[in-house]
């Protein structure tokens, strides 16, 4: 508990040496804002435009929890196809490392041309490179199932759909979290640059992506900056509510948590 | 079958098995053994002598390539509800507690709740884990994780056990006692047991019959008839007659060894 106390501090110390670091950079040099704006520039930027910046960072919330949440539910749907048949997963498995290895920024333009500007492309954008990893992760956790426990679904005379439901995806569970974790940390990465190409059907208003695309042509280089915090910490806070998630569903039985051994 | 024929049918009989895998390795050769219904008999042997591999054949989890396995009479695959399987390790579901564990088998077939609670509650009772029902197997230390798989098995209520080398991986302590203890669950229920061991000791101490087998490929060496007295106990083990099976079998199994 002591030792959480002074981690604490010493956090809050360091980081707060950097800010003053920073600004006293910018003073000392008498830096023009639109080249290097010191943190209390950024602080004013960031109360002065907080409507609009709310309003962008909800827009690209909505594209990237939009984006993974349908990228769970298709890899998983796909994963669960690939573990039951290997013929498929022979025939479809390279694809899915095609997915990955694809540039996004490449094929965002596209999709764009064909779906049009807006949220809904910029969420297309998200889905396509967050459904690799889940793919990937759940199908290894879903083939991955000790051999016995096979035999013994098998003595037990289990229906195949008892195995999947009641042996192999459970033992997926963890290796889907695993996929999520680093999809959770990629969607926000694709709706920003969604929407770098997507733009916005309104001057002026779209998601972080759009506004920071803005404020750089436009020389705000403090609210630039206050944009570039947001989406900082709205990929934090999609890390960590995944991690929670993932702590709700495996605390009590996986190995990924502490042990308790008594006799 | 016709009850009035069951006396005579064996419980497991084993018609000129042979097992070869798709690699061409011969598993067993041409192997025959009949056990009577209540026999203990334990299978032991080299590595790759296919002990293993006869109980797979017999709970028709594996299919032989020449020969005949009967259960009780009837194919392994339609004789399974009298036969239930402990592995080696535990396999228990890391995601279930020990009750949920235990209870598996019956929540498969859709059997009513109470049912399952009762049925449950006195097999964790049998095997000394009431007190951890609620907790998930890696809580538990080796001893008790085969114990519930013990509980998991009876639940079914068997006929025949097939145990493949299930206290290979306990302290020697650990698995003596639960030596005694499978004694004394067998003693009340009667079962048929196939049993699966490296270690000749536990073989003579549990076991009507001792069957070594010879490797490469698998086949029956020797059969030995276990004599000791009932019930068996701790002390069996200190008995001269238990030494002098254990001095026998070692000498029969090296004899294999060297083969």
């Amino acid at each position: 508990m002591r030792r959480k106390g002074i981690l604490a501090v010493n956090s809050v110390v360091v980081f707060a040496c950097l800010i003053g670091l920073w600004q006293a950079v910018v003073s000392l040099n008498h830096l023009q804002p639109y080249i290097l704006p010191g943190p209390l520039a950024v602080a004013h930027a960031l109360h002065d435009r907080f409507p609009s910046l709310v309003n962008s960072l909800l827009i690209t919330t909505e594209e990237a929890a939009g984006g993974l949440a349908a990228s769970i539910i298709a890899g998983v749907a796909a994963a669960m196809l690939f573990a039951q048949w290997r013929w498929l997963r022979q025939l479809l498995y390279p694809y899915t490392i095609l997915l990955q290895t694809v540039p996004i920024v490449a094929i965002a333009p596209l999709i764009i041309n064909w779906a049009g500007a807006g949220i809904f492309s910029v969420t297309i954008v998200t889905f396509i490179i967050c459904l690799a990893p889940i793919i990937a992760n759940t199908t290894q956790g879903l083939i991955s199932v000790d051999e016995n426990l096979l035999h013994l679904f098998l003595m037990y005379k289990a229906t195949p759909a008892q195995v999947l439901f009641r042996l192999r995806l459970p033992n997926a569970l963890p290796n889907l979290f695993t996929g999520i974790r680093i999809s959770a940390g990629i969607s926000v990465i694709g709706g920003i640059t969604g929407e770098l190409f997507a733009g916005s059907t309104r001057v002026g208003e779209g998601g972080l992506g759009y506004a920071i695309i803005y404020a750089s042509n436009q020389m705000e280089t403090s609210y630039l900056f206050a944009l570039v915090f947001a989406a900082t910490v709205l990929g934090f806070s999609f890390f960590f509510i995944v991690m929670f998630l993932e702590w709700l569903a495996l605390h009590n039985w996986h190995e990924s948590s502490l042990p308790q051994l008594e006799e | 079958m016709v009850s009035a024929h069951t006396g005579s049918i064996p419980e497991i009989a084993l018609t000129g098995v042979t097992k070869a895998f798709r690699n061409a390795a011969v598993a067993v050769q041409d192997v025959s053994l009949t056990v009577e219904r209540g026999e203990f008999v334990t299978f032991l042997g080299p590595s790759g002598c296919g002990k293993s591999t006869l109980l797979k054949l017999v709970s028709g989890l594996s299919p032989v390539s020449a020969g005949k396995v009967s259960v009780n009479g009837m194919t392994p695959e339609n004789a399974r509800q009298l036969v239930s399987f402990i592995f080696q390790d535990a396999t228990l579901l890391p995601w279930r507690t020990v009750e949920q564990n235990v209870g598996l088998g019956m929540d498969l077939e859709h059997a009513a709740r109470s049912a399952r609670r009762d049925r449950v509650a006195q097999m964790l009772q049998l095997v000394g884990l009431s007190h951890v029902a609620t907790r998930y197997p890696r809580q538990l230390s080796g001893g008790m994780k085969m114990r519930a798989s013990i509980a998991r098995a009876l639940v079914s209520r068997p006929r025949i056990l097939l145990m493949d080398e299930p206290f290979a991986a306990l302290d020697e302590m650990t698995r003596d006692r639960l030596n005694e203890e499978l004694l004394r669950l067998y003693a009340e229920h009667k079962w048929t047991v196939l049993f699966v061991t490296h270690s000749v000791a536990e073989a003579i101490f549990l076991s009507t019959r001792v069957v070594i087998l010879a490797a490469h490929p698998g086949r029956v060496a020797h059969e030995i008839a276990i004599d000791l007295p009932w019930p068996r106990t701790a002390q069996t083990r200190e008995s001269k007659a238990f030494e002098e099976q254990v001095t026998q079998a070692s000498r029969l199994l090296r004899g294999v060894h060297q083969a």
